[in-house]
């Protein structure tokens, strides 16, 4: 095409104008795209927070609750379970919870709220095995030294009745404490974010 | 840099052959109109439907129990997911306005006529796979209509003598519509005719490249070229008709919007009223009505006594177009140059047509019926019209060049 | 081109016809607004002291309610939810399935999406034209739904309406047909509140069959301007290229 009084200026101008308009748009257009990989209504109600009435587990017993499609157990802690922690301090590799995820009301060595109810993630920290309740003292399966906690049967990892990670194991940390609250004495609402701020 | 990276690339891939064979450097008639936006417009449309198509997926469960109440899912639960819904639901009926637009257009102007002959075919199989395309995704929300539309098209196959039972029973896979159905209609709408499409939009866009563009006034641009072969009536594609269509598209995208954000179901037509509930196979509802695209073919369908010549007279409608480039035996291409007797012809086709479409959305009363068969008479007419008027038909002289 | 646009507009004219057609009975006006927020929040609560009893809306959240008509979970909890389900829950009916069949003949249908099935003009002038028919199981019919088997629930708001029949003769055949409904007996509401009641009602089965409309509708305009943007940005473009093609 001839090029005799192209107003070379205005072309390059309208032109660039036409691509940073249709490069927002574009991005406009991203955006509900993209959102719609968000956890959808039905997903967040799914993953609301549960109420459990711990009032009916009876001393050493464990239920598990889905929360987020994840298993939690719910143990009523023995007081001779919560007698064994303290001394389990030296073969821990984080006995003070300092690199594990709890909410901080339950950052203690009973990891809980409550010491009698623990609360944790059924999840191995490793590669996510669902660890086994093992509340018996010294089976022959897991030694002598074994003074009941929860034992991966993936890969052998084993945690106190904290949940806390014993040395010499894979899984790295211990196991996670979920944010709850106590809505009266005896019901816990799991997965409650104000108990992870208070 | 970034040139070097360009020229490693080119020099390994046809990248600057296929942008000048096809854009930069592809010669297209000067004198477009409006009519010949619909073109790349069509192509948009069917972008937008695989986009929105692949997202719906993620959500859409293609099963009897499920699939109903997915589609709500998505309207509700999932964030944006009723966008992404109505772009597709109102992109399919937009593809069907713009197909439509742009085939009148080629009735128009004869852009079927030689040396296009493949490339109007190459559109009607695009129609064609189109057509099928649309009915298998409209039954995927298994809404009511979803589900009788489905029985009573299914059921036409039932009507061609000797296999048709057999026939109908095979697309089923069930003794009704139900399941099984779904499930194959699923993978049939979102991957075998997609890819099928895909091919077709290949090869109508291949011909037409090899040709080049039919224009309003008819004439060939490849006769008159410059002294470096370029044609004298013709610019290149790109900038020229890349601005120009992307003008369209911005009047294309607003009407899109308008409808897609205030007036999605339209009024019925676009979602209809009875897919509202969920697909009961104990209770047909009062009134059947398939989605307005395909209501000419069923108002001729209806108009038609006999069940089995129904669905000949309905097959037929359709493949009739497939035969245009040679039943219009008049090498003037434009309806500018052609006789008043043509472009007679050709209002008598467009209204039928139209009449048909809205038959098709009524019951088929007593009145209403003998109009359908009025109408389908003059639909079939057009045809064998045009077949006596264009081989004799007195038309005037069409210029050498494009000069309007 | 001349016949082209006239064909065109020959196209919109069965728009126009089909939008004239639809039932025999004439439907009152529903008049609702969907910006009357608090007008939908009546009817969200009428909804689930009513309806909710028989009826379920599988799909609607009613935490989604919250969020849309600006309540707070705890308005949610104290003046929708009246069982045991959750803020995420959806709307189900109290009545289990069965037994419904067994009282009324029929399971009573989804609520959720009856407003898109059946329209907001629909339902207003169905949930006021019961009319008092010996002849049903719960002693009332219906003008724009013959024979249903739902009750008038809200004959106390209402009160009692008789029908008003003419006689027809077809032919050799005399039939009766139903000319208009008159109040009899007046309910704890006067025909204008009661004709209120049921537009909060039907607004909020309006909203409730497409939540999304409320953004849909305030999202629209933006997007329709953007658009409009970018096509005179390009409609600029095109005729500065197009300034080469003499």
């Amino acid at each position: 095409m001839p090029d005799n009084g192209v107003n070379t200026s205005r072309r390059r101008f309208l032109t660039g104008a036409a691509t940073v308009i249709g490069g927002v748009g574009a991005g406009f257009v991203a955006v509900p795209f993209l959102s719609s990989f968000q956890p959808s209504a039905r997903a967040q109600a799914a993953g609301a927070p549960v109420e459990v009435d711990v009032s009916k587990l009876a001393p050493g017993q464990m239920v598990t609750v889905e929360w987020r499609g994840k298993p939690v157990y719910v143990v009523h802690r023995t007081p001779a379970m919560l007698e064994s922690l303290p001394g389990q301090d030296g073969h821990l590799r984080d006995p003070q919870s300092k690199e594990s995820i709890q909410p901080e009301d339950a950052r203690n060595e009973a990891r809980a709220v409550k010491p009698e109810y623990l609360i944790v993630v059924g999840i191995c920290t490793h590669l996510g095995c669902a660890p086994t309740y093992r509340p018996d003292v010294a089976p022959a399966d897991l030694g002598a030294e074994w003074k009941g906690g929860f034992f991966c049967p993936c890969h052998g990892s084993r945690f106190d009745m904290a949940g806390r990670v014993y040395k010499s194991v894979p899984a790295p940390t211990n196991l996670e404490v979920p944010p709850y609250t106590y809505l009266s004495d005896t019901v816990v609402l799991i997965g409650a974010e104000e108990g992870a701020a208070s | 840099m970034i040139a070097k990276l360009y020229r490693w690339v080119d020099d390994r891939l046809p990248v600057s052959h296929f942008w000048n064979a096809h854009l930069a450097q592809y010669y297209v008639p000067k004198n477009f109109n409006l009519w010949y936006f619909f073109g790349s417009l069509a192509l948009l449309v069917f972008a937008v439907q695989i986009l929105s198509g692949i997202w719906l997926t993620m959500n859409y469960k293609p099963s009897a129990t499920e699939a109903f109440a997915s589609v709500e899912y998505i309207m509700r639960d999932v964030e944006w997911g009723w966008l992404i819904r109505y772009m597709h639901s109102t992109g399919a009926s937009m593809f069907f306005v713009v197909v439509y637009l742009h085939m009148l257009r080629g009735m128009m102007y004869g852009s079927y006529k030689n040396p296009r002959e493949l490339v109007w075919i190459f559109g009607m199989l695009i129609y064609l796979v189109l057509m099928a395309e649309a009915f298998m995704g409209y039954l995927l929300p298994w809404g009511q209509m979803s589900y009788w539309g489905a029985q009573v098209i299914i059921s036409l196959f039932g009507s061609i003598p000797f296999i048709g039972e057999e026939l109908a029973l095979w697309i089923r896979g069930d003794y009704v519509v139900s399941d099984v159905t779904l499930n194959r209609f699923f993978a049939l709408h979102v991957i075998a005719l997609p890819l099928v499409l895909i091919f077709l939009v290949g090869g109508h866009i291949m011909a037409l490249h090899e040709v080049g563009s039919n224009n309003p006034e008819g004439v060939d641009i490849k006769k008159h070229k410059d002294a470096e072969g370029r044609p004298l009536d013709g610019v290149p594609f790109h900038p020229y008709y890349t601005v120009k269509d992307l003008f369209g598209v911005g009047v294309f995208l607003f009407v899109f919007a308008l409808i897609l954000f205030y007036l999605p179901e339209m009024g019925g037509y676009f979602l209809e009223k009875p897919n509202f509930e969920p697909a009961n196979p104990m209770k047909t509802p009062e009134h059947i009505a398939p989605v307005w695209y395909f209501t000419p073919f069923y108002a001729i369908l209806r108009a038609v006594p006999d069940k089995f010549l129904g669905v000949v007279a309905m097959g037929g409608a359709i493949f009739v177009l497939f035969l245009l480039p040679w039943l219009d035996r008049n090498p003037v291409r434009s309806i500018r140059y052609r006789s008043t007797a043509f472009k007679a012809l050709l209002a008598m086709f467009v209204v039928s047509f139209v009449v048909l479409g809205w038959l098709g959305t009524q019951p088929a009363t007593g009145l209403l019926t003998l109009l359908a068969q009025f109408f389908t008479l003059l639909y079939f007419g057009y045809f064998a019209a045009l077949w006596y008027v264009s081989g004799r038909e007195k038309t005037k002289p069409v210029p050498e060049r494009i000069t309007r | 081109m001349k016949p082209v646009i006239a064909l065109f507009f020959l196209c919109l004219l069965p728009w126009t016809a089909h939008a004239a057609g639809g039932h025999g009975v004439t439907l009152d006006k529903a008049g609702i607004d969907l910006q009357d927020t608090e007008s939908l929040k009546r009817g969200a609560e009428i909804f689930v002291q009513r309806c909710l009893s028989c009826h379920s809306a599988h799909f609607m959240r009613y935490n989604r309610v919250g969020t849309d008509l600006g309540l707070s979970v705890e308005e949610v909890k104290a003046r929708l939810i009246a069982g045991a389900a959750k803020p995420g829950d959806t709307m189900q009916s109290g009545m289990p399935a069965a037994y419904a069949n067994q009282a009324f003949g029929v399971t009573p249908p989804d609520l959720t999406l009856s407003a898109r099935l059946r329209g907001a003009d629909w339902l207003y002038t169905y949930l006021r034209s019961f009319y008092s028919d010996e002849a049903r199981p719960f002693g009332v019919n219906n003008v724009v739904f013959k024979d249903v088997g739902m009750p008038n629930v809200f004959w106390r708001e209402q009160g009692q309406q008789q029908g008003q029949f003419v006689t027809v003769k077809n032919g050799e055949n005399e039939s009766k047909a139903l000319e208009g409904l008159k109040l009899v007996q007046p309910g704890t509401l006067t025909p204008e509140q009661f004709d209120a009641m049921i537009r909060d009602l039907v607004g909020f089965m309006v909203y409730m069959a497409e939540p999304a409309q409320l953004e849909r509708k305030s999202l629209g305009i933006w997007v329709l301007a953007f658009i409009a943007l970018f096509t005179f940005v390009m409609f600029l473009l095109k005729r500065e290229y197009w300034r080469d093609v003499k």
